[in-house]
């Protein structure tokens, strides 16, 4: 059934690969201008955040080649134990964990130090895909969507306890790929209008957007018993549920916001909004790292030329903020560079994945592209100010060998099982 | 299972509102901001240029620069030292030494703060040898005015540190550099300073600088400030204020050729040095708010009061001008001048001729007050309106400069005034006023108000005989005659120069035969002018007198004049008494160098009107 002599190199995606190796080279040159200094910048300075970099790139082209030489059938056949392994490392990070910045989320190792968080991705992917490749899998199921959302929960709970909860954010991502799969788009739906009325209720106040959803709420009812003539007498029931359930909901985002939130959950929400102004210290990144980026204009400072960047403006620019050190030096059109290129990535595994033969295949691909998706909306996202500040890194161009080991092995296993696609039956 | 969009359609959103928003970003707001130089990442580093130096109009220094030095600290590089060592060689004791030091750390530890200020160059000279020893302790150079005389404080000014306010103002000034605040040092700011050189420095977020910003090709080199050359003769001010010791007023003279100020006296003045140094703010309190000397109101420039008798001189003129008289009219004086029928409307007079017809000359030399009545009432009356007569009046004396700021080149001054026609129509508001109505005028009372220089400026019209130019007291720019074309620009009178011989031949006899003949000088023929002027202040209600101000005007020699002047010396009592004196001595020392009045010289140095106003001072605190 399965022949072990394919060409790899001759069957893998090569744009992936090209993209792959684009962004990897264009990160580290980031990383280099970012963690420079006028005083060190000698490249091969191994003891310095960008000379480690390019040992971590070495590995990790280790790595690839590596998962493009293991079979295929490998990945599915022991998705579970690499599942299961990568929950034990996640479990020992509470026994043996190393505490930096607060989280424990590092193994540390002489000197080197391993973020289990990165690799959980890839082991949840593959169960996953494992799962829904039973044939008898249906979301419409209860038992079937407890057991999809029970894989996804573990990590992500374990994650949130290190705490880390950024990291555990991605897992929410999934729902893309059960929504693919066949879950009711409902949760979808559901999850959107909650968003909305949350950001909403926090810049406008609960009392105002509950007006305006009484508003709309008789808009809709009137529409659809005068336009589309339903009759609603016997649905009176429901409709108030809904509508106290709502009201409910924004009530307690106003509760839950001043009164269970602790002042720098609510500092971050408010300087984000626009609802305060402080470029001192809860704003500090996010104000320095938009200033950075308006500083770049149209075409860029020019390569090492940022002097923001120099000066050291934006804390944590060579990692979470990279994207800012892009902004300064490259300008609008390197910015624009950088997304188009991810959002190319991201197209090109879904397009990929809808073209996988095997079930396994096409979730493990789709999966990949909400990792990547989820990773590169909320960076870049922070980076430029749209969204509160949520500490994970952009794929290829923060500064770190965990994260970059583990975006490589999500991308490398899923072009090895693209290459073999037609081999698989 | 079916194709979803959904996915897809998100990540091209998502790739269009970043790409919106860098959009918003990098090109729409980067426009707006100026960020490539004045980011804060950016710091600028200026290089100050000493001041230009001052000279008077013989090349004596007036203003010159002396360095000092300011001992620095940037408390993260201060290592252990010897604490007594520094307190000893900084004459400071150990609590000062911590408490600034503690002071600094509070205001950045990074970065350097003043830890004493102004050390004098023989502790720099110890600590210089041993600095090397104090890590993060060093001395910044400074440069610092000094002034090697104590005289015309009032016009050299003074320089001050730059407050917010003004910074925020001013794109030039940064908060704490200094600029000219009073006297020349504000008038010619811009020359005096120079240009300061700035270098771009790139610094970190620690505020640390680590290199120039693009090799430094934006950076200038500081343009060092220009030597000025003023046209005050440093021995005549000098002698003037040793003349004005005791009193208070002002002189003012004048090179009538060209308008330059020769002599700029107020009194009581300050020693310039106070205003610099470790002590000036204490002393600038002090001088600021004393409210009864004032030393830091120019009364040469500010004070403003009735010009008395010498303002007989224009209104001769003008009556010539306008034709209602000519050299021989004459008027008779019968001890004064009655403008009405009621027994109180009688104006005074001292000239002392009577039954005899008084022509200008005479009315001049010997002040006669009648005289001048009649001339302004012929002046006002010559129109069929009074108030047209008024307004011609006013245009003929707003030639001469007054009533208006004359554009001298020092920064303080009054207008003082001139009524015209409205003025006159809101104080009398049913129109009646008459031109005997405002009779007191005619003498120089009455409504009339000027400064001492509008005066002497005044006297320097009349000397040339119709022009004048602009009072100045710039005279060269960096070894260079000063190009500035309102003060080589003839400003004309509207009296024609014929018309100054009888008023001139009037002023020579004040000399021969009138009030200043007991202080005339051998071989120059002064023409002046005495004046009296009477003052009084109102205390709740009463009026109360008080000793005459004594003015004077003079110029010489009478042809070719080389200087004319105005004294002004408050409470003085008769203008011939001190102020016709002050003036012959200060006439003397610039024509001829020498003091032949040696009896007048010492009685006016002596004469001390403290008691007088003493008086004036208890007489206000009264109540």
């Amino acid at each position: 059934m399965r022949s072990q002599k394919i060409n790899i190199l001759a069957q893998a995606d090569l744009t992936l690969i090209l993209i792959y190796l684009f962004l990897v080279i264009f990160g580290w040159m980031n990383i280099y201008a970012a963690a420079s200094t006028e005083s060190h910048h000698e490249v091969f300075d191994f003891g310095t955040r960008y000379g480690k970099q390019i040992i971590w790139i070495g590995l990790g082209i280790v790595i690839s080649l590596f998962l493009l030489f293991i079979d295929s059938y490998f990945y599915e056949k022991f998705a579970a134990f690499i599942y299961l392994g990568c929950l034990l490392l996640l479990v020992g990070l509470f026994l043996f964990g190393k505490n930096i910045n607060g989280a424990t989320s590092w193994y540390s190792i002489g000197g080197l130090s391993i973020q289990p968080t990165e690799f959980a991705k890839t082991g949840t992917l593959l169960a996953l895909g494992r799962l829904l490749n039973d044939k008898q899998f249906n979301f419409k199921l209860a038992i079937d969507k407890a057991k999809a959302f029970t894989i996804i929960s573990i990590p992500a709970l374990l994650i949130t306890l290190q705490p880390d909860p950024g990291s555990a954010l991605v897992y929410v991502s999934l729902i893309l790929l059960f929504h693919r799969e066949g879950l009711h788009p409902n949760i979808l739906i559901i999850g959107t209008l909650a968003i909305v009325l949350f950001l909403t209720t926090l810049v406008f106040g609960y009392l105002y957007v509950m007006i305006v959803v009484t508003i709309l709420t008789l808009c809709l009812l009137w529409y659809i018993s005068k336009v589309q003539k339903k009759i609603l007498r016997f649905e009176w029931g429901k409709i108030i549920g809904i509508f106290g359930v709502v009201i409910g909901y924004i009530y307690s985002i106003y509760y839950l916001f001043n009164h269970v939130f602790k002042q720098r959950h609510r500092d971050r929400f408010n300087v984000l909004l626009g609802l305060s102004e402080d470029t001192s210290d809860i704003g500090y990144n996010t104000y320095q790292s938009i200033k950075t980026i308006i500083s770049g204009g149209l075409s860029g400072k020019g390569y090492l030329q940022g002097d923001r960047t120099q000066g050291k403006f934006v804390p944590e620019q060579d990692t979470d903020y990279i994207f800012s050190t892009i902004g300064e030096e490259w300008g609008f059109l390197g910015c624009c560079l950088v997304v188009l290129t991810f959002m190319t990535l991201i197209l090109r595994i879904i397009r990929l994945s809808e073209k996988q033969k095997s079930t396994f295949s096409r979730v493990y691909g789709y999966g990949v592209a909400c990792v990547f998706f989820f990773h590169v909306l909320i960076n870049i996202a922070m980076v430029i100010g749209l969204f509160p500040t949520i500490g994970i890194p952009l794929p290829f161009f923060s500064y770190g060998g965990s994260s970059l080991w583990g975006f490589t092995m999500l991308l490398f296993i899923f072009i090895k099982l693209d290459a073999s696609k037609n081999y698989i039956l | 299972m079916k194709k979803s969009q959904l996915f897809p359609f998100l990540v091209v959103l998502t790739s269009i509102i970043f790409v919106a928003r860098l959009y918003y970003l990098q090109v729409l707001v980067h426009d707006k901001t100026e960020v490539a130089l004045s980011g804060s990442s950016i710091k600028k580093v200026y290089t100050y240029p000493p001041r230009g130096f001052v000279f008077d109009r013989n090349g004596q220094l007036l203003i010159a620069n002396e360095h000092t030095y300011d001992v620095k600290i940037v408390p993260n590089e201060v290592k252990p030292f010897d604490t007594l060592e520094l307190c000893r060689l900084l004459k400071i004791d150990k609590e000062y030494l911590i408490n600034r030091y503690n002071k600094a750390y509070v205001y950045s530890p990074w970065l350097p703060s003043v830890f004493l200020n102004q050390l004098s160059k023989e502790d720099y000279a110890f600590l210089q040898e041993k600095i090397h020893k104090f890590k993060g302790f060093s001395v910044q150079k400074k440069n610092m005015r000094t002034y090697p005389h104590t005289s015309a404080a009032n016009v050299l000014g003074y320089i001050n540190e730059v407050n917010e306010e003004l910074a925020k103002k001013n794109d030039y000034y940064e908060q704490g550099e200094l600029i000219g605040t009073a006297g020349i040092e504000k008038e010619y700011e811009n020359e005096l300073r120079g240009k300061k050189g700035v270098s771009y420095k790139l610094r970190n977020r620690l505020n640390k600088v680590i290199g120039p910003y693009k090799e430094g090709i934006y950076d200038t080199l500081p343009m060092p400030g220009k030597d000025l050359k003023l046209t005050i003769d440093l021995e005549l001010q000098k002698y003037g204020e040793l003349l004005m010791s005791g009193k208070r007023g002002g002189i003012v003279a004048i090179e009538p050729a060209t308008g330059e100020i020769l002599a700029l006296i107020t009194a009581p003045s300050y020693d310039p040095n106070l205003m610099v140094g470790r002590d000036k703010s204490r002393n600038s309190v002090i001088l600021f708010n004393d409210s009864i000397n004032k030393p830091m109101f120019d009364r040469g420039l500010q004070a403003a009061y009735s010009p008395g008798s010498p303002f007989k001189l224009v209104q001769g003129l003008i009556g010539l001008q306008e034709g209602v008289i000519n050299e021989y009219t004459s008027f008779y004086c019968h001890h004064g001048f009655r403008y009405g029928k009621l027994p109180s409307e009688f104006m005074g007079c001292h000239c002392g001729i009577v039954g005899r017809p008084i022509q200008l000359q005479t009315a001049i030399a010997k002040s006669c007050n009648s005289y001048f009545s009649n001339v302004f009432k012929r002046i006002i009356d010559k129109k069929q309106n009074t108030g047209e007569g008024l307004n011609n009046w006013t245009r003929h004396l707003r030639s001469f400069g007054l009533g208006q700021y004359l554009g001298y080149d020092l920064p303080t001054g009054r207008k003082g005034f001139i009524p015209t026609s409205s003025y006159y129509d809101r104080y009398y508001p049913s129109k009646n006023w008459q031109s005997s109505t405002i009779i007191s005028n005619a003498i120089g009372q009455g409504e009339i108000v000027t400064t001492p220089i509008q005066l002497a400026n005044l006297t320097v019209a009349i000397a040339n005989r119709g022009f004048f130019y602009t009072p100045h007291v710039i005279k060269e720019i960096n070894q260079k005659p000063h190009q500035i074309e309102k003060y080589s620009t003839k400003r004309i009178t509207t009296v024609k120069p014929e018309h100054f011989k009888p008023v001139i031949e009037g002023m020579s006899d004040v000399y021969k035969t009138g009030t200043a003949k007991h202080v005339q000088i051998k071989g120059i023929d002064i023409c002046g002018k005495t004046g009296t002027v009477q003052n009084y202040i109102r205390k709740n209600g009463k009026k109360f007198e008080l000793e005459d101000h004594s003015i004077f005007v003079a110029f010489a020699p009478k042809d070719n004049p080389k200087i004319a002047l105005a004294v002004f010396v408050e409470n003085g009592g008769y203008g011939s008494m001190i102020a016709a004196p002050i003036a012959s001595l200060m006439i003397e020392k610039y024509l001829l160098g020498t003091q032949s009045l040696k009896y007048w010289e010492q009685r006016v140095i002596n004469q001390s009107l403290e008691k007088e106003y003493k008086k004036q001072l208890n007489l206000q605190l009264k109540n």
